[in-house]
């Protein structure tokens, strides 16, 4: 006779003054195949932790999000924005789908040109360009969002020394109600700084005056502060038709719009909370429709979006080290993936579930990464079955921020795979060596001997 | 390995609910810890239970030791048993 499935013993000591309308917390279901690939069988053949990304899903939320916009304001251009997730698959990937490149670094601005995106197709934004990068761009004909008035003056200098023309934008800073401000990024508006800094660029010859730029925050939760945006750099496009008749090619929001994670601290979840796509793009595009041009004179309108386009297509899944009770009677579950690899769990309650059919008994646990650091917790106070040690789960919605901001530490980062459309798995990135991580070292001669 | 005993005001439902009187507490129990719980109220050893899960269930000695052994440590901090 075949003996029953085995589970762990378990009490739960019921706190009634906790439970809330619904009953109990609901438990997180298994989550066993992504893109009908099963998870126990990718995490044994390419090592856990693991970060597993679904192409196809990658794909419908490109093609949603640029659908949703293009109904409601025709000439819409995505730009990837690269610190989101700059694996090269993933950048093609959008590429191939028709997004430029928005880039903030020339780090990423060389990673674009790499993979073959043309300058002319690559937005260059943020604080920290060098003489050489911003040469480059210009030459190359990238669009470069001016952040500050040294660096126009850089561009200013950079196109006299060398005859050149460079076709820029500027990053503008707004009030959009959004506490705490986003200040630091672009020229003012309310103070006039824009206005100064646009006048500045018409002023200039070798300046082509292309775009205006706007990034008001990430993870926005109302529609309200990109409709106040939208409208504030209407103004300032219409101020440039009215007194300079210059108009311009295109009108950039930026990114911002939030990912189906849950905050911490935040109770309802993400989906119930938040506005529809739809919502966000009515707020972004009806402001432009009071741009005082003929309708064929419109400017394209660009966005950066980031998270919204990947979070939801990308799993980390880990491997159960152990259990545990807290001194006072909690579970505790240590897995194999630590906060290093997943940055985004200091602000997310990252949806967790259990890679294999299990027990319907669940159970409330704090979820430890193996760091040995107290900061080390993925999870507060999540809901799962009882998992044995050797099981997987799956952590969910970890595509945005997670593989270019993940650390190496105590252990190496691990490989990165995608499920291609085709239901293939194909490796992006091979998990690292000793070798790898040593080779950039360099061991000063008198340190390289000693006896203990 | 020592022994428990069940206090004996306790109830314990068939579906694994449980009740202290004395401290007013109530606890929820999932199948193989309800049966646990009811071998220990019929005096069983810690012995006999780990050979009857063993027989029962698909499970290895060494972890069902563990997880005996943290099931049992609840149960003597929640006062539901204690060493005899
Ligand atoms: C200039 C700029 N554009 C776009 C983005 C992408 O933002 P998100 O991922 O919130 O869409 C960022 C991220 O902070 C950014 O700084």
């Amino acid at each position: 006779m075949d003996k029953k499935i085995y589970e762990r013993p378990v009490i739960i000591k019921q706190q009634m003054g906790f439970m809330n309308k619904f009953g109990s917390a609901p438990a997180n279901q298994p989550l066993t195949h992504i893109d009908n690939v099963s998870v126990v069988e990718m995490a044994e053949k390419y090592g856990s932790p693991l970060f597993v990304f679904s192409e196809k899903k990658i794909r419908q939320n490109y093609r949603n999000l640029n659908r949703i916009f293009k109904t409601r304001y025709p000439k819409v251009q995505f730009a990837w924005s690269y610190k989101t997730n700059y694996l090269n698959a993933v950048c093609s990937l959008f590429h191939q789908e028709g997004a430029w490149a928005e880039v903030v670094s020339e780090f990423e601005y060389e990673r674009a040109r790499k993979l073959g995106v043309k300058g002319e197709n690559i937005i260059f934004n943020g604080p920290d360009k060098t003489i050489e990068g911003i040469k480059k761009a210009i030459e190359e004909k990238a669009k470069i969002h001016i952040d500050h008035f040294d660096e126009l003056y850089d561009i200013i200098n950079i196109t006299e020394k060398y005859n050149l023309k460079a076709d820029v934008g500027i990053r503008v800073n707004m009030d959009t109600g959004i506490y705490p401000k986003w200040d630091r990024f672009g020229f003012n508006y309310e103070n006039g700084e824009a206005v100064q800094a646009l006048k500045r660029i018409i002023s200039n010859e070798r300046l082509n005056l292309v775009g205006l730029h706007t990034h008001i925050g990430t993870y926005i939760m109302s529609t309200e502060p990109y409709k106040i945006a939208a409208q504030k750099l209407v103004v300032l496009a219409n101020m440039l038709i009215d007194q300079y008749d210059i108009k311009l090619d295109y009108i950039d929001l930026g990114g911002g719009l939030p990912s189906h994670n849950t905050l911490k601290g935040q109770y309802l979840e993400a989906e119930q909370l938040l506005p529809t796509l739809e919502q966000y793009a009515d707020a972004i595009t009806s402001p432009l429709y009071d741009l005082n041009l003929s309708p064929s004179e419109f400017p394209t309108l660009f966005l950066e979006n980031g998270r919204v386009l990947i979070d939801d297509a990308g799993f980390l899944v880990s491997k159960v080290l152990a259990n545990k009770r807290l001194s006072d009677g909690r579970r505790s579950t240590v897995i194999d993936a630590g906060v290093n690899l997943l940055f985004t769990s200091f602000w997310f309650k990252h949806k967790v579930r259990p890679a294999q059919v299990s027990s319907t008994y669940t159970e409330s646990a704090t979820l430890y990464g193996p760091l040995c650091m107290n900061i080390d917790i993925i999870r507060d106070d999540v809901v799962l079955p009882t998992l044995k040690k050797g099981e997987y789960l799956v952590i969910m919605y970890v595509g945005a921020y997670s593989v270019t901001q993940w650390m190496q530490f105590i252990t190496l980062r691990p490989n990165i795979v995608m499920i291609t459309e085709e239901g293939k798995i194909e490796q992006l990135r091979k998990s690292e060596n000793l070798d790898y991580i040593m080779e950039q070292e360099i061991l000063p001669e008198k340190l390289k001997e000693f006896s203990i | 390995m020592s022994n428990y005993k069940v206090f004996d005001n306790l109830a314990v439902s068939e579906s694994g609910f449980l009740f202290s009187p004395s401290t007013g507490e109530s606890f929820t129990l999932n199948p193989i810890a309800n049966q646990i719980l009811h071998l220990l109220k019929q005096g069983e050893t810690i012995n006999q239970i780990k050979e009857k899960i063993l027989s029962e269930y698909d499970i290895d000695e060494s972890s069902l030791e563990k997880d005996l052994d943290d099931f049992i440590n609840q149960l003597i901090n929640y006062k539901i048993v204690e060493e005899k």
